[in-house]
């Protein structure tokens, strides 16, 4: 059941992103781009995401547990440390230089174009040297 | 471009991304952050679970459900040059992982339920999307 959950949550995600425009990278790129020809739409994509959960969070995070399970798993780190600070300016780079965050790339793959594979790869690529890198940091 | 038209568009996606949020917080009691659940499906042992795939086999199918059912159609890709295409991948695939989350994680639930961290780390990765955009535009000709 919460298999069939997760399945039902990636396709309401993957079609938000593809009803919001968010899986056409030019569109992301332009609004970015508030000092050239912005396109303020996506204002509206997050606006809408964020009214959404942040009422039905409310209402949730009051209940003692999930339905389908004994607990939250919330982030519990509450510290701004470097690699926060770090890990979101690089990303921020590369989000503007390309115009995908993560969610997107990958539900673009569905249209099988070679460029969105290649990016798919080297995210994945940075994540595993993210981990060594992490897990180096840790040991020294 | 910008319209009212493409502005409730975009409000209805955004709606939709927050409502699949909310279902997988109130079922599953998770965060829906994609780089954190790509990272634990890539991994090996206990913490790789059958849903974070079935998650991202959703989120793949997406859009053709969206096409087939919303009316939306197969997007305008970017023409980047395969290097920039790498370093762009790689930057977001390392930045999101040191950086404990992306657009989804940090942007839509960790603004929902007030994180400080998430709040700090949106600012940062937006600021940052924009100087790179603007850079780009000037040197690049993007």
């Amino acid at each position: 059941m919460r298999n069939l959950l997760a399945l039902l949550t990636g396709l309401i995600f993957g079609m938000g992103l593809s009803l919001s425009e968010m899986i056409n990278p030019d569109r992301v790129l332009g609004f970015l781009d508030i000092l050239g020809a912005w396109n303020p739409a996506l204002a509206f994509v997050l606006g809408g995401a964020v009214l959404t959960s942040m009422i039905c969070f409310h209402f949730i995070l009051k209940q003692p547990h999930p339905l389908l399970d004994k607990q939250f798993y919330m982030p519990t780190k509450t510290q701004i440390d470097r690699p926060l600070i770090v890990g979101a300016v690089l990303f921020g780079m590369g989000w503007g230089l390309y115009g995908y965050c993560p969610g997107p790339a990958l539900a673009a793959l569905v249209y099988l174009e070679p460029s969105t594979f290649i990016f798919v790869a080297a995210m994945i690529a940075g994540l595993f040297l993210a981990r060594l890198w992490t897990a180096r940091k840790n040991k020294s | 471009m910008f319209s009212v038209e493409s502005a409730l568009i975009a409000l209805g996606g955004g709606v939709l991304i927050g409502a699949a949020a909310s279902i997988f917080l109130l079922f599953n009691g998770r965060i829906m952050g994609v780089s954190g659940i790509l990272s634990q499906a890539l991994t090996l042992g206990p913490l790789n679970t059958r849903w974070t795939w079935l998650f991202l086999l959703g989120l793949v199918f997406g859009p053709v459900v969206s096409d087939a059912f919303l009316g939306t159609s197969q997007p305008v890709f970017a023409e980047r040059s395969l290097w920039l295409t790498i370093v762009a991948g790689f930057l977001v695939g390392f930045g999101t992982s040191i950086g404990s989350g992306c657009t989804s994680g940090h942007g839509v639930c960790g603004i929902s339920r007030l994180s400080n961290r998430s709040i700090v780390s949106v600012f940062v990765f937006m600021g940052t999307g924009m100087l790179t955009v603007f850079v780009m535009r000037q040197v690049g000709g993007l």
